[in-house]
């Protein structure tokens, strides 16, 4: 069994390793997670998104924000690469999200299919 | 909503949106009184007085952006579909606290479902702005997970770094599987 005990162990560890992260030029993956974005599976995106970036290992800021009024193309993910244009992408499966983090944030390809819109830096 | 965690998870959400920065889930499955209770509570801005009696009405909502509500409506009608009841009380600038009730072995009540990664998701999105009490109770055991317990340990560290929420992925797994007998939800 897990206890508190090991947390500061598991923080000293964490620590070291984010020393050598630059800290100012994170990515950021923003889910929708109204009521609309829940009931058609925002949960398990968020998850996946999640599962994606613990695998490979990517220094990605994960957040989520509510109904934005686009409720027919939930469950959907807005993905704000630094310096770039805000990109909101819709009607996403759990493996569009594999899809959207190796061509868009690893790579910096937006993945121009599953785009619904696109917000000028602000 | 196939599961009743997604329910929390859409409550809490409401919770977080409304500046809530402590929400307190409790869960109770009595099964001896053939009882599942459903308890969250938060002290985010509040819903006014003249609003509170409609709020569970789907065309009602506090949000501007459009004029339908639903989150508090489907769950009351989850609730009130499985023999049980719903309850919700609000003050200004206070809180809020929602009470849903099942009738545990009803068959239209649906599964409690993946509770452990709606908490551990959402700490994962929003836990340096909000603090989380989970309680669980599985007839006599009980077992409970505070958010601020866990960053009295990590001290500077933030509480949504993922190899942490990893760990507590793991550690509301292994204590619920603990109190329910190894049971799986």
């Amino acid at each position: 069994m897990k206890s508190l005990a090991e947390l500061k162990e598991l923080r000293n560890k964490v620590q070291k390793e984010m020393k050598k992260r630059d800290q100012g030029t994170r990515a950021e993956i923003i889910v929708g997670m109204g009521t609309c974005g829940i009931a058609a599976g925002a949960r398990d995106i968020l998850k996946a998104v999640l599962a994606e970036v613990e695998k490979r290992d990517l220094d990605v800021r994960v957040t989520q924000t509510g109904c934005i009024g686009m409720c027919e193309k939930e469950p959907l993910i807005d993905v704000k690469l630094p310096g770039k244009e805000r990109i909101t992408y819709g009607n996403l499966s759990e493996a569009d999200v594999q899809k959207i983090i190796t061509e868009h944030v690893v790579n910096g390809n937006i993945v121009s299919d599953l785009v619904i819109a696109r917000h000028k830096s602000e | 909503m196939r599961e009743l965690s997604l329910h929390i998870l859409d409550i809490i959400e409401n919770s977080r949106r409304a500046e809530a920065d402590l929400i307190k889930i409790k869960i109770e499955e009595k099964k001896d009184s053939n009882l599942l209770r459903i308890v969250i509570e938060d002290n985010g801005n509040g819903i006014a007085p003249e609003k509170i009696e409609k709020i569970t009405d789907p065309f009602i909502t506090s949000r501007t952006t459009r004029n339908v509500g639903l989150g508090l409506s489907l769950f009351k009608s989850a609730a009130e579909s499985c023999a049980g009841d719903f309850n919700i009380e609000s003050e200004i600038n206070e809180g809020t606290l929602v009470i849903a009730e099942f009738k545990y072995d009803h068959i239209d009540r649906a599964p409690l479902g993946d509770i452990t990664t709606t908490i551990s998701n959402f700490i994962a999105a929003s836990g340096d702005q909000v603090d989380l009490v989970y309680q669980h109770c599985y007839n006599e055991n009980s077992f409970k997970f505070d958010s601020r317990e866990i960053k009295a340990e990590l001290e500077d560290l933030s509480i949504q770094s993922r190899q942490i929420i990893a760990w507590i992925r793991e550690y509301i797994g292994e204590n619920l599987a603990e109190i329910r007998g190894g049971e799986a939800f």
